[in-house]
């Protein structure tokens, strides 16, 4: 545990000492979103329709962009390689990564949603659902996409291709992310998006840490 | 699996596949004739659809063999992790741009049936939307299989993500299913709502075993060009 902790540590000192990293990708999900009502027009009932969506799809893009230096740097500098052969179990490294990624990322997308939900005209009962569909969705994104930079390290063209690897993965997370926003306006309650992202969450939680691992290890080789 | 674990060898696959090739050529050849004679003539027109309905005939079957087509791919995957089948990965390779051209197939022949039917070229149908998100599935398989400068990582990374795909895969289809009650109601026609007739039924079954030996001659085929490729690359990197 105490080892799970320091690479935890290790990650977000890193990510601390290089602030426009996470800066970065705040700003594009700011830009993102603020580009949507110059698109589809400033209307407020339009705005506050599609609100939710577009906030969750900026979200999906944004936590997309900071992936390429979850593993690149370490494979680069050889200390992936102490990763593989360290005593913690890989896994558990890999889980401890996507936590420091989640924490870097989906985290501080998750506080700053309230304030661009406020420019889109959502009320203060969608705010609070989006939020917390944002705090529940986001560690399956960054579990997802630990496992679409591990798959591509070392691949040519990295980036793009682990947006066509991840974002269909990730297609229910955002349909119950935005539905439990919409289940809201519907009438009907948003528990049972909420509960179904948290199972997927669950699942990812199982799953990945494997997948992760075995990425990894194929790309040290 | 005996039969399984004596196919990796790619020099006796080979000698297997030379000799099942003709049959399953000429089987989808046969198949594929007569079951478009009776899509097209046999079977008879809806009495709602009219002709159109004949398009079913060929984008049911496609759909079909996509979807096994995917978790065939997890299989193989499953075989290159756990036993290294060498064979499995060369396998992949061939299969996954069949499977994501019937994918394609299904798609396309969906929208011209939707044109006339629907009066659309699209609808963000639950069935279509899992069907568009396979297609994707298929798409990053290929990409990542061929995105490394060594093929034996791309091949590992593939079935990593294929192993992964089939997983999500149920979870994607209960998703895009619960989007769609979401948002529209079904005003989309119903297939299931009354039993098909055999006049309907037994094209639709010859058409789904033609597609069925189409993808296995074409995966056949494929196979043997990807060993072929693979010795190639060797016999390159052996001169130089």
């Amino acid at each position: 545990m105490t080892r799970f902790r320091h690479l935890v540590a290790r990650d977000l000192l890193t990510a601390w000492r290089r602030p426009g990293d996470v800066l970065l990708v705040l700003a594009f999900f700011l830009l993102a979103a603020s580009l949507f009502p110059l698109g589809v027009g400033p209307e407020p009932q339009i705005l506050q329709r599609i609100g939710p969506g577009v906030l969750w799809v900026a979200a999906l893009f944004a936590a997309m962009l900071s992936l390429d230096r979850l593993f690149a740097e370490d494979l680069v500098d050889g200390s992936l390689e102490h990763l593989v052969l360290a005593p913690l179990p890989l896994e558990l490294a890999a889980l401890a990564k996507c936590l420091a990624h989640w924490l870097t990322g989906g985290l501080p997308l998750t506080l700053m949603s309230p304030a661009l939900g406020l420019l889109f005209g959502l009320d203060g009962s969608q705010i609070a659902v989006l939020a917390v569909s944002l705090l529940l969705g986001t560690p399956s994104l960054s579990l997802l996409g630990g496992l679409g930079a591990a798959l591509t390290l070392g691949a040519r063209r990295g980036g793009a291709l682990m947006s066509l690897l991840v974002l269909p993965l990730a297609v229910p997370v955002l349909i119950f992310g935005v539905g439990a926003v919409e289940a809201l306006a519907g009438g009907a309650g948003s528990s049972n998006a909420l509960v179904l992202l948290a199972a997927f969450f669950l699942v990812a939680l199982a799953s990945t840490p494997w997948a992760i691992a075995a990425a990894l290890r194929q790309a040290v080789e | 699996m005996a039969g399984m674990h004596a196919l990796a060898n790619p020099a006796r696959f080979q000698r297997f596949s030379a000799r099942a090739l003709p049959w399953s050529a000429g089987l989808t050849a046969i198949l594929l004739l007569v079951g478009l004679y009776m899509a097209f003539f046999v079977a008879p027109p809806d009495y709602q659809q009219k002709e159109t309905v004949r398009i079913m005939f060929v984008h049911v079957p496609a759909a079909w063999w996509s979807m096994a087509g995917y978790a065939f791919l997890a299989g193989l995957g499953a075989a290159l992790l756990v036993w290294k089948h060498p064979l499995a990965a060369l396998m992949a390779r061939a299969a996954a741009p069949v499977g994501a051209a019937f994918a394609a197939t299904c798609l396309i022949t969906g929208s011209f049936w939707g044109r006339p039917m629907w009066g659309t070229w699209w609808v963000w149908d639950a069935r279509l939307t899992s069907m568009l998100v396979l297609f994707f599935l298929f798409l990053g398989h290929i990409a990542l299989s061929r995105a490394f400068d060594s093929p034996e990582r791309g091949d590992k990374a593939a079935a990593i993500l294929a192993l992964v795909g089939v997983i999500n895969l149920p979870i994607i289809k209960f998703s895009v299913d619960w989007w769609n009650t979401l948002h529209q109601p079904a005003s989309v026609m119903k297939l299931g709502g009354t039993t098909i007739h055999s006049s309907i039924l037994i094209p639709l079954l010859v058409m789904a075993v033609a597609f069925f030996m189409l993808f296995v001659t074409l995966v056949l085929m494929r196979t043997e060009t990807e060993i072929g490729r693979r010795r190639l690359e060797m016999a390159a990197l052996a001169a130089e």
